[in-house]
């Protein structure tokens, strides 16, 4: 299970691949925002991707966009400050999979992985 | 008078933000007025807001709170002039004004990525034209101030100034 995590911040990444690690997740590539994020689906793909909204260059939700443009079918799951019902539903329209808001509980960003990958898992 | 609508959600989300991320309890202190005759501080974290609403969220530390509360974040110690140390505030700050502007009911407002000033008893300037609310908060790791500079579409300031006694 490769997962890929795109954040801006260096921090939450760490934060993100100590909780994954003690999943038991670990094979963990990681993006500094969403051009390093396409450049790098293109050489490998990935099998979930946690995928922060707002940073520099090119954003979450713009990344989002592009990635589906290209018809992968990857599971994405939204890990930002965005709470608002409306950006909810503009991820959703973008193609994303799940939702998690910062801050969250390592059990709240567990419980996101496994609906998912258990709706990926079903639908294939 | 300060008006509790604008200041509440960054009392809430600063609170939210410290147990969930940190597990640690923050206890805010009275919010008032800001008047840059203070001290000034050793680590300034600032997220800018637009969109319905404008202005800046600052959270401020003094070193050693700053210190602490990163190592707590990112689970060791790290000195401050390593670049995971203003990353760590600079994400901190970024989950206050998030969490806080998805309460400000009916308001769409965006915000930017953080920007982190460190160095002894420096001072942010906000807009003269607009009162900054400062909230203290204490933890046991020591106390922290977010101050709170915004404006409206109406063009009302989250705060007024105190009116005059008598």
């Amino acid at each position: 299970m490769k997962i890929l995590l795109v954040d801006d911040s260096r921090t939450m990444r760490n934060v993100q691949k100590k909780i994954l690690v003690g999943l038991g997740y670990n094979d963990l590539i990681e993006a500094c925002d969403g051009q390093d994020a396409l450049d790098q689906v293109c050489d490998t793909t990935p099998d979930l991707i946690l995928l922060d909204w707002n940073m520099p260059n090119v954003d979450g939700i713009t990344f989002l966009r592009q990635f589906r443009l290209q018809n992968k079918t990857t599971p994405v799951i939204m890990v930002t400050t965005e709470a608002e019902k409306a950006r909810v539903v503009e991820a959703i329209k973008a193609g994303v999979n799940n939702y998690v808001v910062k801050p969250f509980t390592p059990d709240a960003l567990r419980q996101r992985i496994e609906e998912t990958l258990a709706k990926q898992a079903s639908a294939a | 008078m300060l008006e509790a609508r604008y200041f509440s959600p960054f009392l809430e989300s600063t609170a939210h933000v410290f147990q969930t991320m940190l597990q640690l309890v923050v206890r805010p202190g009275v919010p008032r007025l800001r008047h840059n005759s203070d001290a000034g501080d050793d680590a300034s974290a600032i997220i800018g807001l637009s969109g319905d609403v404008t202005g800046a969220v600052t959270l401020r530390f003094p070193m050693e709170t700053a210190s602490r509360l990163v190592s707590q974040f990112i689970g060791e110690d790290v000195a401050p002039d390593h670049p995971d140390f203003p990353d760590a505030l600079g994400e901190l700050a970024n989950m206050v004004a998030g969490s806080a502007k998805a309460q400000l009911t009916g308001k769409t407002v965006s915000i930017s990525c953080p920007s982190i000033v460190m160095g002894a008893a420096h001072h942010v300037y906000q807009r003269r034209d607009i009162p900054t609310v400062e909230i203290p908060f204490s933890t046991d790791v020591g106390s922290f101030i977010v101050d709170v500079c915004m404006l409206d579409t109406a063009g009302q300031a989250a705060s007024q100034p105190l009116p005059a006694a008598g």
